[in-house]
């Protein structure tokens, strides 16, 4: 292995393309159909009546992180490979943050929202139900 | 790759005369430039992280005005979702001949990239303009307030992605496939990309769970 193919196979940036025009222009079109057969069905789950109510909502959550996944494997070309590994961390750390700031805010601000009891002339919000 | 004289990879761990840039030195400018934006995408979405979980908290503070399932058309929203899908997949095409150099199809790409964002950006701004005739503006409640705050800043996005690739097309043409021409348009990739996956959450979040039954 000449110094050159080994510089190839040891860092990729994300985002960075194959190496061949066919397996290159497959993973976009791949990527495209489950993103599109992904988009299809949370179209769908949620205007159906065939599912249980309250499950619809974490339905829909499960295949929008689906579909980012495609996204991040098949556009952003985000492996699992040892080229890959700075890109990972970074995405994880990523995830982990933004994890933190969605979950966290949601629980306390709902938790503060139940405790807080009714007093909307107080907040101004009039925060309603329904 | 598997030899024990090969170099760790990535992150290295096993010498002890570690420098924490590798066995080799700094990477090359074409691999830190896109990681150096990738960092920033991401943080972008921290950014984002921020406002989904300021609507999420204020999705129910109507005021007694419009609230979501009452505004929002699902079959706008999954035009302008297809829309910046197939945005996205072209512009991964466009990448595809700029990397074999092949100039024209870069540039027709690239545009249709722009138009199928510019659908985008017409179907957003057409929904806000009437949101905001029907007195549905962001001063009406809180939640429209991070409604037009959350869907707006991804929009400001979009616009900007508009703008870099009108300029990456007439880079091309002035200068070429350079080096430093090919690293931005590495990044415009990423940022169109990371854009697209920011809608994803947008619709299931904003419009998807908004609309529900």
């Amino acid at each position: 292995m000449s110094e050159h193919e080994r510089e190839e196979l040891m860092d990729v940036a994300p985002g960075a393309p194959h190496d061949s025009l066919m397996s290159e222009t497959l993973s976009y079109i791949v990527g495209l159909g489950l993103a599109l057969l992904l988009t299809g069905v949370s179209f769908w789950v949620a205007s159906t009546s065939s599912i249980w109510g309250p499950g619809v909502a974490m339905g829909l959550v499960v295949l929008a992180i689906a579909q980012m996944g495609v996204h991040l494997v098949f556009f952003l070309h985000i492996t699992s490979g040892p080229d890959n590994t700075n890109n990972v961390l970074a995405l994880a750390f990523g995830v982990l943050i933004v994890f933190l700031v969605m979950i966290g805010t949601i629980w306390i601000m709902g938790h503060m929202n139940v405790n807080m009891g009714p007093m909307p002339e107080l907040t101004n919000l009039q925060m309603q139900r329904g | 790759m598997t030899g024990v004289e090969t170099p760790a990879v990535g992150l290295t761990h096993g010498a002890s005369e570690d420098t924490g840039l590798g066995h080799r030195g700094p990477e090359s400018k074409s691999i830190v430039v896109p990681y150096g934006f990738w960092l920033f995408v991401l943080s972008d979405m921290v950014l984002f992280s921020a406002l989904f979980a300021t609507y999420a908290t204020l999705a129910h503070a109507t005021d007694g005005g419009p609230a979501s399932n009452e505004l929002f058309d699902r079959t706008l929203v999954a035009i302008e979702t297809i829309a910046l899908l197939l945005s996205s997949f072209v512009c991964g095409l466009a990448m595809i001949a700029a990397r074999r150099r092949n100039l024209i199809w870069t540039q027709i790409w690239l545009l249709v990239t722009g138009l199928l964002g510019a659908v985008f950006l017409g179907i957003e701004l057409y929904e806000f303009a009437m949101m905001i005739g029907e007195g549905a503006g962001p001063q009406r409640s809180a939640f429209l307030s991070a409604f037009f705050t959350l869907v707006g800043c991804h929009g400001a996005h979009v616009t900007a992605g508009l703008l870099w690739i009108g300029t990456m097309m007439a880079q091309f043409w002035a200068k070429g496939f350079q080096p430093h021409i090919m690293r931005r348009m590495m990044c415009l990739s990423i940022f169109w990309h990371a854009l697209d996956i920011i809608w994803v959450a947008i619709f299931t979040i904003v419009y998807l769970m908004g609309t529900l039954p």
